[in-house]
């Protein structure tokens, strides 16, 4: 029991006490720093560049995630029907998630490169447009390229939890609701959503969680660029401490996603996961 | 309410077919029970009844209209299902009444119409519960109330009580029989259990391997087995079957057995040499001194009567006696049939 909870203090905890400590200190690469209290956050406050990561933040992870929730959902719907060669198609839907994000990121670098990129030639063949698109010099342009890049990725996981979800629905349900008279847009609004919410918590929680603290996926497509547009928390946290060298900055712009992490867990946690048919007790 | 009619059902999925031109009538208010084991096509049968499964051929009527292409919501059924198919994150008021919330009803309609459900099944006090904080025979009761709540013409049970232990099984099996008395409504009923079929039915419908056996009141395939199939489905301890040659004498038509021994045979049709299998109930077997051979093998009692498990020439034999009998193991008596049946070895038929 001692030593594996010595283990766990010494591997957990002292990471992330050091990452947060260094957060509330000024200390730059080769020099320890002392105590500065909030100074960093104040500093950062004020800064416009974190508050414009903070934005993209935050609008690079609702947009992702609202996308990949519906895209999943359809494509969950789609997949737990009876259609041949299930299970093949099944794992080829897992693919994007099974590949490594920098590979894939390397791909939609080359979709999305300003001379060579296969959606331009295509456009410009079908005779859609005239010149080619520049996916990731424009700052709109480059948000929604990185976002579209993102829920390429993550679409995969979400299906295939809200598929398993979808399999635990017994079909005597939607046999009872036809009966009943539902049609198949009412069994999916009284069935089938109300009974997926406990995996839709879950899953979109774990969804928020990696979109918001996507790193790879920036760095290896824009770093941050054009103009700072899509530069997320980690992203310029990763900037601000390493090559930048304001270790404390870094770290502190880290604690700040902190609190938003936070909320999000609690908001799935009592906002959706509890339900009182559930849990066979008396809280509703 | 309404009379249902099937004329030549049947069912196939892909190249195998499960039910093969099945023809049923069931009179309006009528309680019908569909009988037989497992993979008969009995639940087939009675989804496609309900829309839930696509008729191959034939033609099902109900109350006078054909619905073969009618949707199940259209078809003025309700169904109870086998695993009761709750909506496991409603209440029970909204699990009973969410036919009518599709319909949309208003909340007035729907809480009298739900109360008056509640009330004849005893759930008034269950109403905003959830089903997972019910016992097993609560959610059976919501499963009925959410079909009594909607007034169909049809009833229709898809093995409603085999997911409950047996004291309860027995108990539901009265409400509901007292149940179809109150509604006299139109019931097609699903079950593998014989006892069920017994005790509930108006009218059986013994099926097997997709095809009907039989179909009759209780008291008459119980008296009247149409084949071998029947015979050894319907009653408890099963009937027992034995190999015999017919013979004429001095006393008539008899069965004489491998063992020499001779056992009345009843009106019959089948000429004298004929090879049968005689049929005897377990209650129809009389501990006498004439009579086949018997070796005992197990007796149990159980107080209002005795079981003698036994071998007769190799074949189990089993017999039911008023007599509190204490036979040995392997001790040899005579067994005396008061009434046979007898049947064609091969094709089983009634002769």
């Amino acid at each position: 029991m001692l030593p594996s909870t010595v283990l766990l203090l010494l591997f957990l905890t002292y990471p992330l006490g050091l990452g947060t400590w260094l957060g509330f200190t000024d200390a730059k690469i080769g020099r320890a720093g002392h105590f500065v209290g909030l100074d960093n956050f104040i500093f950062l406050y004020g800064d416009a560049v974190a508050r414009l990561s903070l934005f993209n933040t935050l609008f690079y992870t609702i947009v992702a995630s609202s996308i990949k929730f519906a895209l999943g959902l359809w494509l969950a719907i789609l997949l737990n029907q009876n259609i041949p060669l299930k299970s093949f198609i099944r794992a080829v839907v897992l693919l994007p998630f099974i590949v490594p994000t920098a590979l894939s990121a390397i791909a939609f670098w080359w979709i999305y490169d300003a001379q060579f990129s296969v959606v331009s030639w295509a456009l410009m063949k079908m005779g859609w447009i005239h010149s080619y698109i520049d996916f990731l010099g424009d700052p709109w342009m480059a948000r929604m390229s990185t976002i579209i890049a993102n829920i390429w990725r993550g679409v995969p996981f979400v299906a295939i939890c809200l598929l398993a979800g979808l399999q635990t629905i017994p079909p005597s349900l939607y046999e009872a609701a036809a009966i009943d008279g539902a049609r198949p847009g009412q069994q999916f609004w009284y069935v089938t959503l109300p009974l997926l919410t406990p995996i839709i918590a879950v899953v979109m929680t774990f969804s928020v969680l990696f979109t918001f603290t996507d790193f790879q996926l920036i760095y290896v497509l824009t770093r941050g660029g054009p103009l700072n547009a899509t530069h997320l928390m980690a992203t310029l946290s990763f900037q601000r401490a390493i090559p930048g060298g304001s270790l404390g900055e870094g770290a502190a712009l880290a604690t700040a996603m902190i609190p938003f992490l936070l909320a999000a867990i609690l908001f799935s946690y009592f906002g959706l996961q509890r339900r009182a048919w559930q849990q066979g007790g008396s809280d509703k | 309410m309404a009379a249902v009619t099937l004329k030549g059902v049947f069912k196939s999925f892909g190249s195998t077919r499960v039910v093969h031109g099945v023809d049923i009538h069931i009179e309006d208010g009528e309680f019908c029970v569909l009988v037989g084991p497992s993979g008969c096509g009995k639940s087939t049968l009675l989804r496609m009844i309900a829309g839930l499964e696509e008729i191959s051929g034939g033609e099902i009527e109900i109350g006078g209209r054909v619905v073969n292409k009618v949707p199940p919501k259209e078809r003025d059924i309700a169904m109870v299902f086998q695993n009761y198919a709750l909506y496991p994150h409603m209440t029970v008021f909204d699990n009973m009444a969410f036919s009518m919330k599709l319909a949309g009803e208003s909340r007035e309609k729907m809480r009298q119409r739900v109360e008056v459900a509640a009330n004849i099944l005893g759930l008034m006090e269950y109403l905003e519960r959830f089903p997972r904080q019910l016992s097993g025979g609560q959610r059976q009761r919501v499963a009925m109330g959410r079909a009594i709540v909607r007034n169909p013409q049809v009833f229709l049970f898809d093995e409603p009580l085999s997911n409950l232990d047996a004291k309860l099984r027995v108990q539901m099996r009265t409400e509901i029989k007292e149940l179809h008395q109150r509604l006299t409504t139109t019931s097609i009923y699903v079950t593998h259990d014989q006892i069920e079929a017994m005790t509930m039915a108006d009218k059986i419908v013994v099926m097997n391997a997709g095809k009907t056996e039989q179909i009759g009141s209780p008291l008459d395939l119980y008296d009247n087995p149409a084949n071998l199939f029947v015979a050894g489905f319907i009653g408890s301890p099963a009937m027992n079957f034995l190999k015999g040659k017919l013979v004429r004498n001095g006393a008539g038509l008899q069965v004489q057995m491998a063992d020499g021994s001779l056992l009345p045979a009843p009106e019959t049709k089948a000429q004298e040499g004929h090879e049968v299998v005689v049929g005897v109930r377990p209650e129809h077997l009389l501990v006498r001194s004439d009579g086949v051979h018997a070796e005992v093998v197990v007796v149990e009692p159980t107080g209002a009567d005795t079981q003698i498990f036994c071998k007769v020439g190799g074949t189990d034999v089993t017999a039911v006696v008023r007599e509190r009998h204490q036979f040995k193991p392997g001790e040899a008596i005579k067994l005396y049939p008061e009434l046979t049946f007898l049947f064609d070895p091969s094709s089983g038929t009634r002769l």
